[in-house]
C-alpha cells in the first residue's frame, strides 16, 4: 500500500531530521539521548491523539489487561497492519510485546551491521505507545530493545499511582 | 435544543463550557459541576457488576424541574455533559446519542490537531462551530 511507504519515509525523514538538527547544535555527548527523547515525544503527542481517534467506537475496557490487548490488535493493526506477534505479561504491570517483523526495521540488513542504529528508530514508536497509554490512564516507562533484526520486542512497565 | 454542552477533562476541570442563555451561565456551571459525581458513580459501577454492558454513553444522569443532564465518557476518560430544556419532551435518547456522537467526533478532531495541547481549554473554531449548531437546532 502506497500510505505505508509514506509513513516509512517520513519517519525516516524525521529521524534523519532531529539527528541533525542536534548535531548542529554540538553538544556531542548528550546528542543521542536528547533526539531520543525528542522523537519519542512527538511519538507521545501522536499517541495520545491517535487512541482518542481509535477508541472512538470501542466500548470501555474492563481492566489493563483489556488495554494491553487492544494495543496489540487494533492499535498495531492501525498504524502497522499487523498484529503484535507475542504479548506476555507477570500480571503485576509488566507487559512486552513483541513484533517478529517490525515494519521500521524491515528495510535493514537483517546481520548485525546496523544494530547500533536501531534505538533511533524504535524511540517514536515506544512513544506512540506510552502517548496511548498515558491517555487510557495508564502512566507507564516504554523501552525496546533488538536482539535480532527485524523483531523487536517493546516492554511497558505500568506505574502504579 | 440543548441549552448548555460542556467537556471535562479526566482530572475534572473543564475543558469547554458554553451555555445558551448567557445570563445565567453560573446556573449552569452548577449543573454541570453538580452531575460530576453522578458519572462518577456510574463509571465505577460499570466498572464493578455488569461487564456487558459497558457503553461510552451514559444515560439521563439526574433530571431536575427545568432541566435533565445527560453524559458521555470517552475511554480516556473525557466527559461530556448535555443540558436540555425539560419541556422539549420531543427529544428521543437516539437524538441525544447522535449529539454525543458528533460531540466525540468533534473531540477527536481538536485532540488531533497538533496545535492543541491535550489539557488545554478548547479553543478550536470548528469545535465551537459545531456545538453552535447543535444548540440552536430544532430550537
Amino acid at each position: 500500500m502506497a500510505d505505508d511507504a509514506l509513513f516509512e519515509f517520513l519517519h525516516m525523514e524525521m529521524v534523519a531530521h532531529v539527528y541533525k538538527q542536534q548535531a548542529s547544535r554540538a553538544e556531542t555527548e548528550q546528542e543521542r539521548t536528547t533526539s531520543v527523547s525528542i522523537l519519542e515525544g512527538m511519538g507521545f503527542r501522536v499517541g495520545q491523539g491517535l487512541i482518542e481517534r481509535i477508541t472512538k467506537d470501542t466500548p470501555g475496557f474492563k481492566d489493563d489487561l483489556d488495554i494491553m490487548k487492544f494495543i496489540c490488535k487494533d492499535f498495531w493493526i492501525n498504524l502497522f497492519r499487523k498484529q503484535i506477534d507475542n504479548l506476555r505479561t507477570n500480571h503485576q504491570g509488566t507487559y512486552v510485546l513483541q513484533d517478529n517483523r517490525f515494519s521500521l526495521l524491515t528495510q535493514f540488513s537483517n546481520g548485525k551491521q546496523y544494530m547500533e542504529e536501531a534505538p533511533k528508530y524504535l524511540a517514536f514508536s515506544c512513544g506512540l505507545v506510552r502517548g496511548a497509554l498515558c491517555n487510557l490512564g495508564l502512566d507507564s516507562v516504554v523501552t525496546a530493545e533488538v536482539s535480532t533484526m527485524p523483531s523487536c520486542k517493546f516492554q511497558v512497565v505500568i506505574q502504579k499511582a | 435544543m440543548a441549552v448548555c454542552i460542556a467537556v471535562i477533562a479526566k482530572e475534572n476541570y473543564p475543558l469547554y463550557i458554553r451555555s445558551v442563555p448567557t445570563e445565567n451561565e453560573l446556573k449552569f456551571h452548577y449543573t454541570v459541576h453538580t452531575s460530576l459525581d453522578v458519572v462518577e458513580e456510574k463509571i465505577s459501577a460499570v466498572g464493578k457488576a455488569l461487564v456487558d454492558q459497558r457503553e461510552l454513553y451514559l444515560g439521563l444522569l439526574y433530571p431536575t424541574e427545568d432541566y435533565k443532564v445527560y453524559g458521555y465518557v470517552t475511554n480516556s476518560k473525557v466527559k461530556f455533559v448535555i443540558v436540555v430544556d425539560s419541556s422539549n419532551t420531543s427529544l428521543r435518547d437516539n437524538e441525544i446519542r447522535s449529539m454525543f456522537r458528533k460531540l466525540h467526533n468533534s473531540f477527536t478532531d481538536v485532540m488531533c490537531n497538533p496545535f492543541y495541547n491535550p489539557g488545554d481549554p478548547i479553543q478550536s473554531k470548528a469545535f465551537d462551530g459545531m456545538v453552535s449548531a447543535m444548540m440552536v437546532q430544532a430550537c
